[in-house]
Parts: C-alpha cells; sequence; structure tokens
C-alpha cells in the first residue's frame, strides 16, 4: 500500500538546513495499525504530511498504491488525497459555521459528489458515528468527543485506505479520548489503514506496529501485542 | 470536480457567517453601482428636458441668423455669430414670399425697465409679429397677441407672462393699462397663458411688442434673428436655398448668413449632453473600482483570518485551483449582490429625483445600469484574484499548523 524509499526533507531555518527526515524507508501495508512516537521534533508530523501527500520529499520516492507520488502535479496530489487520505487532527479542525452534517459532506462536495448520494452517505455517517441527533449542531454546541467524531466521519466520508490521526485524543479528556481511540480501531478492524502519531504512550502501545522516531531517522520499528490492553 | 451551486453554498455560508464584513462590502458596492444610476439618470434627464424644449418649438423650425460661420450650423456659437451685413425686416419680407413657409417671424432682443407707477422691474424685451404666437406654440390667458399688421408698424402695444403682470400690477387689473418700457409708453393687450417655455426663459417673464417698436427702443434697424416655420420637413432644404438665395441677393452677392436646423440644434445638444451623460457616469465608476480596492483588502484580511480553513480544505481533496475558484465565487456572489441592492437604489433615487423635479425627465439610461454592474463584477473580481491566489498558494502544512 505505502512504499517510502530513501526518503529525505529538508528545510531551510536561516543559513542552517535542517534534515526533518533523514533516508527513511518504510513500507506499510494494507489495514495496519501503526503508531508514531517519538519527542518534539524527531519528525514525526513532518513523516504524517508527507504519508498524507501535504507535502513533498527533498529526495526519494513515495509509492501510493504502486504509482509513485513524487511524479503528480497539484491537482493530481490533491485528487490522490480525496481518495486515499483520512485526515483527524488534535484540534479537529471543523469549519464553525457549518453543521455537523455539512462539516462531513465536505469532502464529497468538493470531489463533486452527486447531493442525493451526499445525503445518504452522510446519514449513514452520522449513524455509525452514534451523531445522528447531532446532525444540525454547529461545532460549538457539540462536545469535544463529538467534534472529534464529526471529524472521524469527515475523514472516512470518502471511503479512504489510509486514516491519518495526528494526536487525535490530544485535546480531550480521557474518556472521550478512550471512546475516539475504539472509533478509530473499529475503523481498522473494517480494514483501513490507521497510522496515529502520538506524544502518549498509552495510545502508542495500542496500535500492533510502533515505530519511534528521533532527529528525523526511524530509531526502532516493532510489532507489538494487539491485545488492545494498553490504555 | 466541485459544482458550481455547491460553491455558491459554500461561499453563501461564508458570507453570511461574517455578516458584518458582507455589509461592508455590499455598501461599498452599492454605493458605487447606486451613483452611477442616478448620476447619469441627472445626466439623461437634461438631455430629455433640452430635447423636448426643442421639439415644443416645432421640428421644421429654422433660425436665420446673421454671420456666416464654416461649420454650419452644428455648433451653438453660431447663435452668437457676429453679422457683416445686418439682417433686416426688408429681408424677412423678402423671404415671406416663398409658398412653403407657413410662418415667419422676425425678432428682436435687448434689456430695458419696465415700470408702472413705481413698480420698476428690469426684464429681456422681446419684439416680433404676431406670428411669434403660432411659431413658439404659446397661448393667450387674456386679450389677444401682438395684431397682425405690417412689420413695418411700431403700434405701442404689448404682451407680457403671468410673473410680469403680478410684480407690476398686483391685484390689479393689468389689462388695458399703459406701462413704460424704457422711454417709451405701451398698452397691455394680452397676457400669456403659461404652458411652456422658451429656451430657457419662462412665458411667464416674457415682454413682447412689435419688432418696429424694439427697433425704436434699441436704437437700431437690424434684427437678432429670423424664425420660420416650414410646412414640412421634404421641404426644408428648398427653402434653406431659397433663403440663401435671397439674402445672397439682397446683400450684395455676399452670404453672410447661417441657417440654423432645429435637428442641427438638437444633434448638437444630444451630442453635448451624452458627453455629460458619459463623463459623470465614468467618475461614478471610480467609485466602484475603490470598492473594488476596498473588497481586496477585506478580503485579504478574510482570506489569514481562514488560512486554517484554506488549510483543511486541502488536506480535503481541494487543489489551488478549487481554493481559488471558491474565494472568486465569494467575490463574485458579493459583487453582485452589492451591485443589484446599487441598482434598486438607484432606481429609487431617480424616481425620488423625478417625483421631486418633474420638469426633470431623470430616467437612468439602460447602459448605465448594465455597465455599472460589470464594471463592480469586474472590478469586484479582478481586485479579488489577489487575495483569492494568496489563500490558493497556502502551504497546508503551516495552514494546519497548530499554534
Amino acid at each position: 500500500m505505502i512504499k517510502l524509499e530513501n526518503i529525505h526533507r529538508n528545510f531551510q531555518v536561516g543559513e542552517q538546513t535542517v534534515h526533518a527526515l533523514d533516508n527513511i524507508n518504510l513500507e506499510i501495508s494494507k489495514g495496519e495499525y501503526l503508531s508514531v512516537m517519538g519527542p518534539s521534533g524527531s519528525g514525526k508530523s513532518t513523516l504524517l504530511n508527507l504519508l498524507g501527500l501535504l507535502d513533498r520529499p527533498s529526495s526519494g520516492n513515495y509509492y501510493l498504491d504502486n504509482q509513485d507520488t513524487t511524479q503528480l502535479d497539484e491537482e493530481q496530489l490533491a485528487a490522490k488525497r480525496n481518495r486515499y487520505i483520512g485526515f483527524v487532527f488534535q484540534t479537529f479542525h471543523l469549519i464553525p459555521r457549518l453543521t455537523a452534517a455539512e462539516n462531513i459532506e465536505l469532502p464529497l462536495v468538493l470531489a463533486g459528489v452527486d447531493e442525493k448520494i451526499r445525503k445518504q452517505k452522510v446519514a449513514a455517517a452520522l449513524q455509525s458515528m452514534r451523531l445522528a441527533n447531532r446532525a444540525e449542531h454547529k461545532p460549538q454546541q457539540l462536545s469535544g468527543g463529538q467534534r472529534q467524531r464529526v471529524a472521524i466521519a469527515r475523514a472516512t466520508i470518502t471511503n479512504p485506505a489510509i486514516l491519518l490521526a495526528d494526536e487525535p485524543t490530544g485535546n480531550l479528556d480521557q474518556k472521550s479520548g478512550l471512546n475516539v481511540v475504539e472509533t478509530l480501531e473499529q475503523l481498522n478492524d473494517k480494514g483501513i489503514t490507521l497510522i496515529v502519531v502520538t506524544h502518549d504512550a498509552a495510545l502508542g502501545s495500542r496500535a500492533r506496529r510502533a515505530i519511534r522516531m528521533l532527529d528525523g531517522r526511524i530509531e526502532s520499528d516493532s510489532q507489538q501485542d494487539s491485545t488492545n490492553a494498553g490504555a | 470536480m466541485l459544482a458550481l451551486k455547491d460553491a455558491i453554498t459554500f461561499a453563501w455560508q461564508a458570507l453570511r457567517a461574517n455578516i458584518s464584513r458582507t455589509l461592508l462590502m455590499l455598501l461599498a458596492t452599492g454605493i458605487g453601482v447606486a451613483s452611477v444610476v442616478i448620476l447619469t439618470s441627472l445626466g439623461e434627464g437634461a438631455r430629455r428636458y433640452v430635447s423636448n424644449e426643442f421639439s415644443s418649438l416645432g421640428t421644421n423650425l429654422l433660425i436665420v441668423v446673421p454671420g456666416k460661420n464654416d461649420t454650419a450650423g452644428a455648433n451653438p456659437m453660431t447663435m452668437f455669430g457676429v453679422a457683416e451685413r445686418d439682417l433686416t425686416i426688408d429681408d424677412a419680407r423678402a423671404l415671406m414670399q416663398h409658398p412653403k413657409i407657413s410662418y415667419l417671424a422676425p425678432f428682436n432682443f435687448g434689456t430695458a425697465d419696465v415700470t408702472w407707477r413705481g413698480h420698476k422691474r428690469e426684464t429681456p424685451i422681446q419684439g416680433s409679429t404676431a406670428a411669434l404666437l403660432k411659431l413658439r406654440k404659446w397661448k393667450i390667458k387674456q386679450g389677444k397677441f401682438l395684431p397682425d399688421t405690417d412689420m413695418d408698424q411700431a403700434n405701442p402695444v404689448v404682451v407680457i407672462g403671468s410673473n410680469i403682470r403680478d410684480e407690476l400690477f398686483g391685484a390689479h387689473a393689468a389689462m388695458g393699462q399703459w406701462i413704460r418700457i424704457g422711454d417709451r409708453r405701451f398698452r397691455v393687450i394680452g397676457i400669456l397663458s403659461d404652458e411652456g417655455q422658451s429656451m430657457g426663459l419662462s412665458v411667464k417673464d416674457a415682454v413682447i411688442i412689435p419688432v418696429a417698436a424694439a427697433q425704436a427702443l434699441f436704437n437700431t434697424s437690424s434684427l437678432f434673428r429670423i424664425f420660420l416655420e416650414v410646412k414640412t420637413h421634404e421641404a426644408i432644404p428648398e427653402v434653406t436655398s431659397f433663403i440663401i438665395r435671397t439674402i445672397k441677393a439682397r446683400h450684395q452677392g455676399k452670404e453672410d448668413i447661417t441657417i440654423v436646423t432645429q435637428d442641427a440644434i438638437l444633434t448638437t445638444f444630444n451630442t453635448i449632453l451624452n458627453s455629460l451623460t458619459y463623463a459623470v457616469g465614468g467618475i461614478a465608476a471610480i467609485s466602484l473600482l475603490v470598492a473594488g480596492i476596498l473588497i481586496m483588502n477585506v478580503m485579504l484580511v478574510a482570506v489569514s483570518q481562514r488560512t486554517h480553513e484554506i488549510g483543511l480544505l486541502k488536506s480535503l481533496g481541494a487543489s489551488s485551483r478549487i481554493v481559488l475558484y471558491l474565494i472568486l465565487i465569494e467575490a463574485a456572489l458579493l459583487t453582485l449582490l452589492g451591485a443589484f441592492a446599487g441598482l434598486l437604489v438607484g432606481h429609487l433615487g431617480s424616481w425620488g429625483i423625478r417625483l421631486a423635479f418633474p420638469v426633470l425627465p431623470a430616467y437612468p439610461p439602460l447602459w448605465a445600469s448594465i455597465a455599472s454592474v460589470l464594471v463592480a463584477l469586474v472590478s469586484g473580481m479582478l481586485f479579488s484574484l489577489l487575495p483569492a491566489r494568496k489563500a490558493s498558494r497556502l502551504d497546508p502544512v503551516i495552514a494546519l499548523a497548530r499554534h
């Protein structure tokens, strides 16, 4: 599904070149549950943006479904993001003026999906996220956990192959955080490739495969017990 | 690809979410469009007013002006041409022979004091004949107009307008009274009805005496103009050449007159007043550019306030092109709404002007409405290109970065 080959990502900060990613080689199969951990500045967010096609490597190749994405132009990358990738952010990034249903609908609107089909899919997503009675609520009328579930519904409405979560529980209390993690894991059970970037050791340890990063390199890459017992 | 309808819905929600910003920009565009509409309606009103004035004089009117001007009457300055050889009452009498002339009136003009029992007013005095009444399409309210006598006859009679009557006589009866004009005495034989105007001079202020009396009063043997009405429009060229031939023969072979036709004057005034309308419309359109600049600035602020949103849209699969498109749709929606609000206000405004000043037919020309909406749209879109490009080029990684 995902294959990174000799990926470098350099940033120019003043006169210094910062190696945010330093020769990353990584393969991720379909349906994996992967956590990326590491201290601040270790390059995990850069890796996530790169995997999500929001950023391009300075050198190296990124194959997504056997296609080299480094050859694609802006338009094609946007289309790939829409089809393959779902993002879940720490701060939810819901549009405050839109209702929960409208926020969830947005990726389908951008993709030009027919309105009838959109409404059906949104209704189904609201149902499965237990948000059916919150459809017409604006984000500020929702709790943190509900907001993140709206964001997850939005991220998965286009049936993406990969779900990228950047500290998905970072702004939530423990109970709703757990609730959100379980929701993500249920999606993984149904076949979505789940990649979670986190500081939180407890959250990181729930994944079947854990990557630790340090100074732009992959320090360790290990399989773990997937008993979901870490939390 | 994102559907237009959904883009409009998205833009509409964004506009509604920021109601004060939206109203401010609507106001800017609206004022621009409304001022174009109202100012051009004033220009158009002036043009129609002048046009009406001329047609009230009759479309087959010819005016013989002493002095030759090479631009052949298409220039209003001929109205003030200087004579080489004066037009005289004998010239006028010679012209009257032509069968296709229905009326002919020699015309003289000067300013003098008009007094009655200590009431005094300095006013323009017109000298002419009985035919002037028909040429000017005036009506008599009381008494009669100048008697239909020979042009040479300087009867001491006067016909006055209602303002002059009120100012001189107040509540007294004016008919039959003797008034003094300059150093001569005239008997009031008629009062004009208020209907109609003549070249900006109200009928109410008219003082008309026989042309020979005016010549004596102003101590001249010349005429200021000869007005004549041709029986049919087709006969105008024939009558024109007859006039030139006749006057030439009488003036020792010199063609020293200018014949001004109604059409020529009307065309000239139309040209002038249309240019005036375009000019005021253009000046008002500058306010649309100002509105465009305001829209640009407000959109720039809006884009930086919505950095997160734009980054999010990109992460959800919106390309730079779609982001550009969304911002431009928002600007287009905004300027169109503003422009239509402005049209409404502008048309209401010119309706108000027509109500307040019924003489001024201040109808906004159609082109002004169309052009102002187009200019508003184009300027709104052009000035939004910069903020829209800025938005579309936002790096989503930076846009989504945590604070």
